[in-house]
C-alpha cells in the first residue's frame, strides 16, 4: 500500500515537473523579448528540476542513490543561476537595453 | 577592505584540510571503487581543486561553521519561494492576455560580503520571474516579470535572510 502511495507520489512530482518543462517552453515562446524570455527559462531550469528530482528521488527509495541524485540536483541549483547570470550580464554589457525604465529604489525608506 | 577580515595562518591551513578532506570523502563516496589507479586519480584531482580554489580566493573570507547550519532553514525558505513565484510565472505565461509589466529593480546590500553576495544574487535569479542582471558593488540591478514581483523584492526580506545566516 505504501508502496503505491510513494509510486503514486513520485508519478505526480515526475509529470507535475514535465508540466513545468511545457510551461517554460511555451513562455519562450509566447514571451516578447531577451529578459523575459529568460524568465520562462528559469521555470524550466528551476521548478521543473526540483520537481523531476524530488520525483526519481522518491524511485530510488532510502539508499546512496538518492543521495546522489539530491546533490546532482543541488549541483544543478547553484550552477544553473550563474549561468543566467553570465548570459544576462553579458547580453547587458553588449548593450542590450531592458525595455521599460529603471525603477530605483533603496526600499526601506518608502 | 579585504585585509582587515582575512585570515591568517593556522585557521587557514584549517580550512584548507577541511576541504581537502570534505573532497576526499565525498570522491570515495562517489565512485565506491576502490582501485589503486582511481583513489589515485581522486587524490590527485582533490588537490587540483583545493589548489585551484585557494589561487581563486575561496579561504579569503571565513566561512563559518553558524552558516553552514543555518543554511538548510534558509534552503527550506527558498524553496517556498520558489514554488509560490513558480505559480505566478506560470498563470502570467498561461493566461492568454499575457500580463507582463517588465521593470528593472535597483536593489542595496549593505553588509554583504562576497560569498553573501553571491548567495544573494543566485536566490533572486533561482526564483522565476527575477533575475539578477548586474552587479556593481553593492547594487544590484534585477529584471522583474511583473510589478508584483518587483514590490515583493523591495521588501528586502530576501536580504535579511541572507544576513540571518551569519556569514561576517
Amino acid at each position: 500500500m505504501t508502496e503505491l502511495l510513494i509510486d503514486a507520489l513520485s508519478w505526480l512530482l515526475m509529470a507535475l515537473g514535465g508540466g513545468f518543462v511545457l510551461i517554460g517552453g511555451i513562455g519562450a515562446l509566447r514571451l516578447p523579448d531577451f529578459y523575459t524570455r529568460i524568465h520562462a527559462a528559469s521555470l524550466t531550469d528551476t521548478m521543473a528540476s526540483i520537481l523531476i528530482f524530488f520525483g526519481i528521488i522518491l524511485q530510488a527509495g532510502f539508499s546512496l542513490a538518492a543521495l546522489k541524485l539530491f546533490a546532482i540536483m543541488i549541483f544543478l541549483l547553484l550552477t544553473g543561476p550563474t549561468a543566467s547570470y553570465a548570459l544576462a550580464n553579458a547580453a547587458l554589457q553588449s548593450g542590450l537595453r531592458p525595455e521599460k525604465p529603471t525603477v530605483t529604489s533603496t526600499g526601506r525608506d518608502k | 577592505m579585504y585585509r582587515s577580515n582575512q585570515q591568517q595562518g593556522n585557521g587557514k591551513v584549517l580550512h584548507i584540510a577541511a576541504l581537502l578532506a570534505v573532497l576526499m570523502v565525498s570522491w570515495v563516496l562517489w565512485s565506491g571503487l576502490y582501485k589503486p589507479l582511481i583513489l589515485g586519480l581522486g587524490v590527485f584531482s582533490c588537490l587540483l581543486s583545493t589548489y585551484l580554489a585557494t589561487r581563486m580566493g575561496f579561504f579569503r573570507h571565513k566561512f563559518p561553521l553558524r552558516t553552514l547550519l543555518r543554511l538548510p532553514g534558509y534552503w527550506w525558505w527558498l524553496l517556498l519561494e520558489i514554488v509560490k513565484s513558480s505559480i505566478d510565472v506560470a498563470r502570467v505565461v498561461l493566461s492568454p492576455s499575457m500580463p507582463i509589466s517588465p521593470t528593472v529593480v535597483e536593489l542595496k546590500s549593505e553588509g554583504l560580503n562576497d560569498a553573501g553576495k553571491v548567495i544573494l544574487g543566485n536566490s533572486i535569479t533561482l526564483s522565476p520571474g527575477t533575475v539578477t542582471i548586474d552587479l556593481y558593488k553593492d547594487t544590484f540591478l534585477v529584471h522583474c516579470l511583473t510589478k508584483e514581483g518587483a514590490q515583493a523584492l523591495q521588501e528586502q526580506e530576501a536580504q535579511r535572510r541572507v544576513q540571518l545566516l551569519g556569514l561576517n
